[in-house]
């Protein structure tokens, strides 16, 4: 069967490549979110973090035989700790300042992550197994589908809604609203802001870790990874808007898949499509799409 | 009074400078001070920091080298056509990105150089990771052969000065007051009935047609042009150079310049020295670790060292309430 000339198994394979990516861009551009939210920090180092997960994984394995799936609960848990000590130590100097400095700082950490982690491994990237119980694909009827790229796929799309749920839905994510909206209300009632900020900005790119260590079977884990990717995330930030959880997700997976569908059909678009539909988004809906013009 | 006299002595050590120093580095480092300088136009006086100014740096460089080496046009033509290109794309880029403030300003910018970078590494021309070699430097207006280092340093010299003393005299203009309006309360300059929108485009474009400049520039000086110099980490580098030397100075972007390039060049050297005095054997493999080096510089300029060095000059001299020596 065909679709405008293109054999339907090799659409279909593109499409949930495209969702594969589109899983990252949402996991990373909602982590960027909360993270904007309370912090009002845009977090630059997000993409090295995001490298840094897939590392700690890709190291766990070749230095001490941990398996994937510690990896996949330890790795975020390491990178959260190390988000929360660069909060501590960092960040909170920057709160009361111009948003710009947050982010030149994250920039600078971003560089010195890449530069440790080159020194160390050079550009090359190194390959990662992946699991035995994800290895193979699964005849559908109508296409093959690789099993380890569903379980990216459905474990992202998880773990998203988890934390949707969790902010939209219990007493926590109350309180974390409340703190995007009034943090110094927030404290008057009594809740501990300040903890809350640092647990933020921890879990957020603990999120990134994640992400890391669910893309390190699929691309090769190189230092360079996060940068690149950090940056489509910007363009699909601007496109969503920052305003809402579900927005994030969303726009990631959206334009993941348009990023699959153009390069089915005109693979030469497939690098800069992203940041194309951004520019139109800015033309027609500067506020983004789920944005809300402040 | 002071102030001219400052200027004369710099002025007459930029004669003097390349029997000292090596003429290229002189020149490089010209090229990279104007860039700063540019760039300091727009987050210094307009308040707009924009993390993309690579595109016009390197758009303005591989436009010039095209034009040099495959169109064959004279060096100053050249020269121009990188400077136009640098405009429109910055005049198309600042149209986009002026539809959104403050963070979200810095990371369209960031984007849409993303996206330029692509371009250039697929288009043809470029020659993409091999970059584009062989640009010829040509004669100055048909007459003067520029193929001696000396020459042409001196040919780079006279641009520098003049990019810098555009800059200058757009913020010392009315046009320069506005700007600085809009930097300091966007919506008190609104409500004074100034087309704020337009003021930032036009300082957008103003800011990306002087990076070109540089690039261009540079691109004559070298004789190549990579991708290097379309890469979002150049619109780092630019940024740190600002930094460092001191946002919203005028001298501030050219003194950060001098050590950020210095320091890239050196630090091969100074790693060694570092190793030879304190016996750690560690600082040897610095020089290949700059991008360890520079984060390190952008983090303490952050935490520590916001006003930059000749903005903790000026206000330590003010301090001491002696008269302004700068």
């Amino acid at each position: 069967m065909e679709i405008f000339g293109i054999p339907l198994q090799a659409m279909l394979s593109q499409l949930l490549l495209g969702l594969v990516n589109g899983s990252f861009y949402a996991m990373l551009s909602l982590g960027l979110a909360v993270i904007f939210g309370l912090l009002n920090v845009i977090n630059f180092a997000h993409g090295a973090l995001y490298m840094m997960g897939a590392f700690l994984a890709w190291m766990g394995m070749n230095y001490f035989g941990i398996n994937y799936w510690v990896m996949l609960i330890a790795a975020p848990l390491l990178v959260g700790l190390f988000g929360i000590i660069i909060e501590k130590t960092m960040l909170r100097w920057l709160y009361k300042l111009d948003h710009l400095y947050g982010l030149l700082l994250t920039f600078g950490i971003t560089l010195m992550l890449e530069g440790v982690f080159r020194s160390v491994y050079g550009v090359s990237g190194q390959p990662y197994q992946v699991p035995d119980a994800l290895t193979g694909a699964t005849n559908l009827g109508f296409m093959i589908l690789p099993n380890y790229r569903a379980w990216v796929v459905v474990a992202s799309l998880v773990v998203c809604f988890a934390t949707w749920f969790v902010i939209e839905k219990t007493k926590l994510g109350a309180y974390l609203r409340a703190g995007t909206e009034n943090p110094k209300l927030v404290e008057a009632f009594g809740v501990n802001v300040p903890l809350m900020v640092t647990l933020t900005y921890g879990f957020g790119v603990a999120l990134a870790a994640f992400a890391g260590v669910l893309a390190a079977p699929v691309i090769q884990v190189s230092p360079l990874m996060g940068s690149n990717l950090i940056i489509t995330v910007f363009a699909v930030v601007v496109i969503g808007g920052m305003g809402s959880i579900l927005g994030s997700i969303l726009t990631g997976l959206g334009l993941g898949i348009i990023e699959g569908l153009t390069r089915v059909f005109y693979p030469e678009l497939s690098a800069t499509v992203v940041f194309i539909v951004m520019a139109i988004v800015l033309m027609i809906r500067p506020a983004g799409l789920f944005g809300k013009e402040k | 009074m002071n102030k001219k006299i400052s200027y004369g002595i710099a002025f007459a050590l930029l004669l003097a400078a390349p029997f000292i120093v090596y003429p290229v580095f002189l020149m490089k480092l010209l090229c990279f001070a104007l860039f700063a300088c540019a760039f300091n136009l727009l987050i210094g006086f307009t308040g707009l920091l924009s993390f993309g100014h690579a595109a016009f740096f390197g758009a303005a460089g591989y436009i010039a080298g095209w034009a040099l080496r495959d169109a064959g046009l004279p060096t100053e033509l050249g020269i121009l056509l990188g400077v136009g290109a640098a405009a429109l794309i910055g005049l198309l880029m600042g149209a986009l990105a002026i539809r959104r403030q403050g963070i979200y300003f810095t990371m369209i910018t960031l984007a849409l150089a993303q996206m330029l970078y692509f371009v250039f590494l697929q288009a043809k021309f470029t020659g993409g990771e091999d970059g584009l070699q062989g640009v010829p430097r040509g004669k100055l207006l048909g007459a003067v052969d520029l193929s001696s280092d000396l020459t042409l340093y001196y040919f780079v010299l006279a641009i520098a000065i003049a990019g810098f003393a555009i800059v200058m005299r757009t913020v010392h203009s009315p046009f320069g007051q506005v700007l600085k309006a809009v930097k300091e309360n966007e919506p008190r300059a609104i409500s004074l009935g100034y087309d704020v929108d337009r003021y930032k485009l036009m300082a957008f474009v103003l800011s990306a047609a002087l990076a070109g400049l540089a690039g261009a520039t540079k691109t004559l000086v070298l004789g190549f042009e990579t991708l290097t110099d379309v890469h979002w980490s150049m619109s780092g580098l630019v940024v740190l150079m600002t930094l460092v030397g001191g946002l919203g100075t005028l001298v501030g972007p050219i003194v950060g310049a001098i050590i950020i390039i210095a320091l890239e060049n050196k630090l091969g050297d100074l790693g060694n020295m570092l190793a030879n005095v304190t016996t750690i054997e560690w600082f040897r493999t610095i020089g290949d670790s700059v991008t360890i080096v520079t984060g390190l510089i952008f983090i303490v300029c952050v935490l520590a060292f916001r006003r930059g060095i000749v903005g903790e000059l000026m206000a330590y001299v003010e301090r001491n309430g002696k008269p302004n020596a700068g």
